[in-house]
């Protein structure tokens, strides 16, 4: 009804090339930009700014483990250790070097992508269950090392604390200016893994998921592939760190714990797996959700339970809550969100007829 | 050095703890065997059985302590019945991914179901057991640690005799080789699912029981789970002699790595060494000491 996609030709290999090959899609990103770059910033509050720009972060995390899990299909639960790596070495680069922001990014993601080519060594000859437990010791080995070499973690506290960035002269600290900041390296991690995913290389990893002797066989370099993999993810993972790192103003291997692991797989499963748009729901939706409970138990909950009990039942609800939903998603839905928008724009494209 | 009765005395209790991570890892390579799904929730398994028997047997509720492992017995069985039919068979034949995800969903659910219906506050689980140690040679235990020991080999012996020659165990290495085609020879695959999930859940109540009183219960004890993972793929994930030998292993590494690395480095070898010798068994035989060897070459 809205919109119908017929008469859109595409008459050279430039239209066919585009990202965003449909008018309305060129809409759909533009009304994004606008609400994201300058309705967002005018009309939200500093408290909500900075939740919107813990998404953003998470944005950039979920896509690089989407392309790892969903797109690759190499299964990998210490994800969480390679945003650490990149998160110490951009800590470490600033405090002894004096480095400037746009240095650090990069250098963080490239030092998470060189640990993440060794770690990704073993998926040549293990995949599946085996392979998730490799990762899973990776963590706990990239936590250990961090956590008890002095001249990495920056001694007893195993934490290092460092100033806000500052681009080219230009500091970011106000809440707003981090949160453009942050939003516009999403953006940035967004249109690279989209055009990742159209590229040869992108391809590649989907068939390698698909059937990787079949890859093998059509000429896919497998393992050439899954160090690809595993190299690109795990840069996103160390941007995350650094962006991390940034936002909170310190580098702390508590924060990246086996648990963040988790919460990251989380979001691609309930996002979806393989899907961009996927990514992102994800990351909005597992990052609100504590949120969305700690509001929820404090209004509704208050009505009939001390407030000592309401702190230690929100956190027990918060587990509660996000087991639930993952694996009512993978039973519900196993597509996740992504597949939930998918059915509702199908619905309305053909609407009010049911075909 | 000199030091080899304290070599000699952490070895020991190396060994008797790992017997008693073989009885845990036990669980997780029976659902392994019979199901092929990867339960990442079996520390969680431990731990909600080592609350539910501890907060009933404490003041709060008053059971004998025999009717309170008696309870926890029936509620882990119920639990895991249940678990079976409305998480794992949805997710039969899916990605591994899935059913990954559903079983650490599921641990995220009993980390915070256990402390919200039983309190958070750390319990002792108190046993008839003497607090004496035991001394054999050169060597000492607490009773609790020989008991145990005891009752993992028990298990682990009685446990490798039920799959060798009964029937039923028989039928579950059938159903574990393949569901279509015990299923086409008369067996009821559903009825062997439920069956290893069952065991499952009766070996982490043992589990719960004996870890919580040798250190406390509370959520801490699902930590425990995390040397499953070594212990089985040192012994091989679907086999049970690799689960006891996996298991000691295990236990000598982390003892004695504590013991002599731990003053160099300021502590924490005890959780890291196990799981470097893993990667480089990964390296070296991911199928593990005893584990059927899948062949698939690409």
């Amino acid at each position: 009804m809205f919109y119908r996609e017929s008469g859109e030709y595409k008459t050279d290999y430039k239209r066919d090339m585009t990202v965003y090959a449909l008018p309305i899609s060129r809409f759909a990103v533009g009304l994004m930009v606008l609400l994201f770059f300058v309705a967002a910033p005018l009309l939200m509050s500093e408290y909500q700014l900075t939740l919107l720009s813990l998404v953003a972060i998470a944005v950039v995390g979920a896509l690089g483990l989407n392309i790892l899990v969903g797109y690759a299909g190499q299964l990998s639960i210490g994800h969480a250790a390679f945003m650490s790596v990149g998160a110490y070495t951009a800590a470490n680069l600033v405090t002894k070097l004096d480095l400037p922001f746009l240095m650090t990014l990069p250098a963080g993601g490239i030092m998470a992508a060189a640990i993440g080519l060794i770690v990704g060594i073993p998926s040549l000859r293990i995949k599946g269950i085996y392979l998730a437990i490799a990762t899973l010791a990776a963590q706990f080995i990239i936590e250990w090392i961090i956590n008890h070499s002095p001249s990495i973690s920056g001694g007893v506290q195993a934490s290092i604390e460092i100033d806000r960035p500052t681009i080219l002269g230009w500091k970011l600290d106000q809440a707003v200016e981090l949160y453009l900041f942050l939003v516009t390296i999403a953006a940035i991690a967004i249109v690279c893994t989209q055009n990742l995913i159209r590229s040869r290389i992108g391809r590649a990893f989907i068939a390698i998921r698909d059937q990787d002797i079949a890859a093998e066989i059509i000429g896919i370099s497998v393992f050439k592939y899954k160090l690809y993999a595993f190299g690109i993810s795990s840069f996103y993972a160390g941007v995350t760190g650094v962006l991390y790192t940034y936002y909170l103003g310190i580098a702390s291997y508590e924060q990246f714990t086996l648990v963040v692991s988790i919460d990251y797989l989380a979001m691609i499963i309930i996002g979806g797996l393989g899907s961009i748009l996927g990514s992102i729901l994800g990351a909005f939706f597992i990052t609100l959700l504590p949120i969305g409970i700690r509001l929820f138990m404090e209004n509704i909950g208050s009505l009939f339970l001390e407030p000592e009990a309401l702190a230690s039942i929100i956190s027990q609800m918060r587990l509660i809550v996000f087991g639930s939903l993952i694996i009512i998603f993978l039973i519900m839905e196993p597509e996740g969100l992504n597949r939930l928008w998918i059915n509702i724009r199908n619905y309305f494209r053909v609407w009010p007829f049911s075909y | 050095m000199g030091d080899l009765p304290f070599a000699i005395e952490l070895a020991g209790q190396g060994v008797a703890n790992g017997l008693m991570y073989s009885l845990v890892a036990l669980g997780f390579v029976l659902i392994y065997k019979a199901t092929d799904a990867i339960n990442f929730a079996q520390g969680e398994f431990v731990m909600i059985a080592g609350i539910v028997i501890a907060a009933l047997a404490s003041d709060a509720y008053g059971f004998p302590l025999w009717l309170a492992l008696f309870a926890g017995l029936v509620f882990m069985i119920l639990f895991n019945i249940g678990l079976e039919r409305v998480v794992l068979r949805p997710l039969i034949g899916r990605p591994i991914v899935s059913i990954i995800m559903a079983t650490i969903g599921l641990a995220a659910i009993l980390r915070g179901f256990g402390p919200m219906v039983f309190g958070s506050a750390p319990r002792g689980l108190a046993l008839p057991i003497p607090d004496a140690p035991v001394i054999f040679g050169p060597f000492f235990f607490s009773p609790i640690q020989l008991v145990g020991a005891g009752v993992s080999i028990l298990f682990l012996l009685g446990f490798g005799w039920f799959f060798l020659k009964t029937r039923k165990g028989v039928a579950m290495r059938a159903v574990a080789d393949s569901h279509q085609v015990s299923s086409a020879m008369g067996i009821n695959v559903e009825k062997y699912f439920a069956l290893a999930w069952v065991m499952a859940g009766v070996v982490a109540m043992l589990g719960g029981v004996l870890w919580g009183s040798m250190s406390g219960v509370d959520t801490q004890l699902a930590l425990v789970g995390l040397k499953v993972f070594p212990v089985v793929i040192l012994g091989g994930l679907d086999s049970i002699i690799g689960v006891i030998v996996g298991g000691i292993i295990i236990g000598l590494v982390e003892a004695l790595a504590s013991g002599f690395i731990d003053p160099y480095v300021g502590g924490g070898t005890k959780d890291f060494a196990p799981y470097v010798l893993m990667i480089v068994m990964l390296m070296i035989r991911p199928y593990g000491l005893f584990g059927r060897k899948l062949i698939e070459r690409i």
